[in-house]
């Protein structure tokens, strides 16, 4: 018999710690694992990884492990950038479509040696790998439960590794990585996150989790260190401008109706796909996108007044012209910011679209119909989230 | 109605696969036995899930006739051909593919796991006279996803009190409206004079006349048993013969003094409450067919167990229970002759020791056990052959086919007053009531009296 686990929920390499720091006992379940939504209060969470260092349990992301003489073009096929591109040791933001030229997720490939990279995504990939894989002298493997992760974000991060004594961290390049002596192993460090932040991942093998965790919690102390629940991840990551699968869009493999899947171009992602390369899944449907044109465009927009435009219709004068798919009030830009699906012809940086917000006030609905800019990327993007050496704050 | 949760299918290496509710759990199940198989469920469900959405606006529906030039037909029709032109290419040739293909070529497509593929592959041939392998059958599938119970989409549910209990509550919104039910009243006769449908007369010569008579008995036993074929046209006596209705499956209902353990299963598993299976793999479904068409009932059947009073608390007293037992398959005859109650009792024996074989203590917890061949189930509720869907679910038999070309709006032309609205008709069986509800508009369409049945199905 292959050996059951009848919990009903998951418990992530770090959990023992999230519980003791989770005061308010709001959990979530993140595929299958039971996470935190919040540790004590958002804002905190939130200005934690604006103002100190946020951390953030991200072991549910899926991983899977890509090896074999073959891997880089098995990849080159599988994603719409360029692999070739990638040194050994540097991490990529990539996205992978279907054949139809729909973006299934967006993740990260991590080079680790010559042939050996980590996929690291929201959705689960193994079947699409599995079929791209043919052909390929490549062996794909699952291993999200082998690796434990966490992010830590924010100005201080980088004094709080210094702190636990991981020399030289600050000539870390952003998506670039590094691995550091601890306990007796080493833990791999990326410059990588989803706060739009200056800031780490940290992959560390299970066993070595919990000391890690309070190893990092006690070198951070004086530098503002505390856990982050994904209610505050959310804000930082719409404040950085970064899609989130399932929100956004919808991955292509998932939608039911025709035409809810979405291409890069129609996502923003454009500057994605490299056609030079001969061959990658989508290929052909990209080259007919760009040359007839797109569907939709993706914008962000500056709402007037800070009433979160949260599935709102977007409008172009009288005529409905698309829906927001993410918004948030982001405290340090001090900007209402939505992210927003409209029909192609809409969305140029300067345009002006309205949303219409609904929100209630003591059991009192209102509508806002809010003007909103459309604005020529995210708004969110501090130097110190580009410098290397890394600042010391 | 009450939901009762997942389901189990027991291997024969003493593992099992569990088929459960919770999303996540479910993918943490399907990842025990292949981690490919778990990433690949959400495609599949999502494929399942775009043939579901075209089929279901029309359920609820009066299939349009193709030779007809009436508006509503045409109507009708033009609504059929915008949800298919909605799919797109792709899509278009998927639903063709769907349509036509077996169960286990479709999961084949999605899955490498036998457990994975026969515990999926049960619900394309329930209550089908054909085998995992058999085309068609990955459309009787839907049959089992696209019910819904209250509003949660796919369910399957237990009707508390027992499957009398919608009979009872069709019953009580009936007499709310003045009706009376008289029951042990077989007909023998569907009168018909000048033709038009004038009543009915009974086994014990009792007449019953009235303006309409309306049958959910299946389309054989209504056109060949209860009418008289000079009453009827030619070609709809012929198409009655036609009419596939293959006797498919068996039932036992057992009354146990306790709750029987599984091998494997923690007994305090969720698991406990669904539905079992014990047969794990596609080759072993095709061979319990292969008994079927030898004219024999499957040594290795297929079968769909539940303990409902697990869910159900008013099926029996505290501390017993009752086991409902659907058995795949067993044929209509026996090597071409009748079921004798040797053969009877043989084919309860090879059940139970299936069961037993994964269930140490089953045997001897049964206090009584019923046991129903397709032959019984026939003379009891009058199901020709034990066909529960009464009339297969293959594409010809289906929309404007079901149960006959020309005959698929529910009324019996010429014969006026005379109305079908069984699971013979269109949409077909599983416990749906759209048959009904679809025959009851077209009577008060004639009778020129406001509908209040719902219409069409709009789940976006």
């Amino acid at each position: 018999m292959i050996p059951h686990n009848e919990s009903m929920m998951l418990h992530t390499p770090f959990h023992s710690r999230c519980a003791a720091a989770c005061e308010v006992n709001l959990w979530e379940d993140w595929k299958g694992y039971t996470t935190p939504q919040v540790f004590t209060e958002v804002d905190m969470e939130y200005f934690a990884v604006r103002n100190s260092t946020g951390v953030f349990d991200l072991s549910p992301m899926t991983k899977y492990r890509i090896t074999g003489p073959d891997s880089e073009a098995f990849i080159n096929k599988l994603i719409t950038r360029d692999i070739r591109k990638l040194a050994v040791d540097r991490v990529s933001y990539v996205l992978w479509c279907d054949g139809e030229g729909k973006v299934m997720d967006d993740g990260t490939i991590f080079r680790l040696s010559e042939d050996d990279y980590r996929l690291c995504c929201y959705t689960r990939a193994l079947d699409w790998l599995m079929w791209t894989a043919e052909g390929f002298e490549v062996t794909v493997k699952e291993e999200t439960a082998d690796v434990a992760a966490l992010a830590v974000q924010g100005p201080t991060s980088c004094a709080v590794f210094k702190a636990l004594g991981f020399v030289g961290i600050e000539l870390l390049k952003p998506f670039g990585m590094s691995r550091f002596k601890f306990s007796g192993s080493q833990v791999m460090v990326s410059r990588t996150g989803f706060t739009g932040d200056l800031g780490y991942e940290v992959w560390v093998e299970p066993s070595l989790a919990e000391s890690f965790w309070d190893a990092l919690f006690d070198a951070g102390k004086p530098h503002g260190i505390r856990a982050i629940g994904s209610s505050a991840l959310d804000m930082l990551r719409i404040e950085a401008g970064f899609l989130q699968a399932g929100v956004d869009f919808i991955p292509a493999d998932e939608t039911i109706r025709a035409g809810r899947s979405r291409s890069p171009f129609e996502l923003g992602l454009g500057w994605m796909v490299s056609f030079d390369k001969p061959v990658f899944n989508g290929r052909r449907a990209l080259l007919r996108e760009r040359a007839q044109g797109s569907r939709y465009a993706f914008v962000y927009l500056d709402v007037e007044g800070n009433k979160p435009a949260e599935h709102a219709f977007v409008y172009h004068g009288d005529q409905e012209v698309g829906t927001i798919t993410s918004a948030a009030w982001c405290p340090t830009t001090k900007t209402n910011i939505a992210f927003a699906q409209v029909d192609a012809k809409f969305g140029r940086p300067g345009q002006s679209l309205v949303a219409e917000i609904y929100y209630e006030r003591e059991l009192k609905w209102t509508r806002v119909m809010a003007q909103c800019k459309v604005t020529k990327g995210a708004l969110f993007s501090p130097d110190r989230r580009r410098q290397t050496p890394a600042p010391n704050f | 109605m009450v939901p009762y949760g997942g389901g189990v299918t027991f291997m024969q290496n003493g593992d099992y696969f569990g088929n459960h509710t919770d999303h996540e759990r479910h993918h943490r199940e399907l990842a025990r036995h292949s981690k490919r198989d778990a990433d690949a469920y959400h495609r599949y469900e999502a494929d399942v899930m775009k043939q579901t959405r075209i089929i279901r606006p029309f359920l609820m529906r009066t299939p349009p006739d193709p030779t007809s030039f009436k508006p509503r037909d045409i109507r009708e029709l033009i609504a059929m051909a915008k949800a298919f032109s909605g799919m797109g290419e792709v899509g278009l040739a998927d639903t063709m593919r769907f349509w036509t293909m077996s169960i286990g070529d479709f999961l084949e497509e999605y899955f490498e796991s036998d457990v994975v593929k026969a515990h999926l592959a049960g619900s394309g041939i329930i209550g089908t006279a054909l085998g995992v392998y058999s085309p068609g059958t990955a459309y009787v599938l839907l049959h089992h996803y696209m019910g819904d119970v209250d509003g949660s989409i796919g369910s399957w549910g237990l009707a508390r009190g027992g499957m009398g209990a919608v009979s009872n509550a069709l019953a009580g919104a009936f007499k709310s409206f003045g009706g009376t039910v008289q029951c042990d009243a077989e007909v023998a006769q569907v009168i018909v004079k000048n033709g038009k449908a004038a009543g009915v007369a009974l086994i014990n010569g009792d007449e019953i006349y009235s303006r309409i008579v309306v049958s959910n008995l299946d389309p054989k036993r209504t056109f060949l048993k209860i009418m008289d074929e000079g009453d009827l046209p030619k070609d709809l006596v012929r198409k009655a013969k036609n009419f596939k209705i293959r006797g498919s499956s068996g039932k036992l209902n057992i009354a146990l003094d306790g709750l029987p353990t599984f091998n494997g299963l923690p007994e305090d598993s969720p698991l406990c409450l669904g539905e079992k299976h014990f047969i794990d793999s596609l080759p072993r479904m095709e061979r319990a067919y292969d008994d079927w068409k030898s004219g024999t009932w499957s040594k290795d059947p297929y079968v769909d167990m539940l303990i409902p009073t697990q869910v159900d608390p008013t099926m029996a007293p505290p501390g017993k229970h009752m086991m409902s037992v659907f058995v795949q398959y067993a044929p209509p005859m026996i090597d071409g002759r009748e079921w004798t109650s040797e053969d009877r009792d043989a084919f309860g024996k090879t059940v139970i020791d299936q069961i037993s074989s994964y269930s140490p203590n089953f045997k001897d917890l049964i206090l009584h056990c019923e046991v129903r061949s397709p032959q019984d189930i026939e003379n009891e509720v009058g199901l020709t052959e034990g066909n529960i869907f009464m009339g297969e679910l293959t594409f010809d038999q289906l929309l404007f086919n079901r149960p006959f070309p020309g005959y698929a709006q529910y009324r019996v032309p010429p014969v006026k007053g005379m109305y079908m609205c069984g699971s013979g008709t269109h949409p077909g069986g599983g416990v749906m009531a759209a048959p009904g509800a679809n025959a009851a508009r077209e009577i008060l369409m004639d009778l020129k009296r406001t509908s209040l049945v719902p219409e069409g199905y709009d789940d976006d």
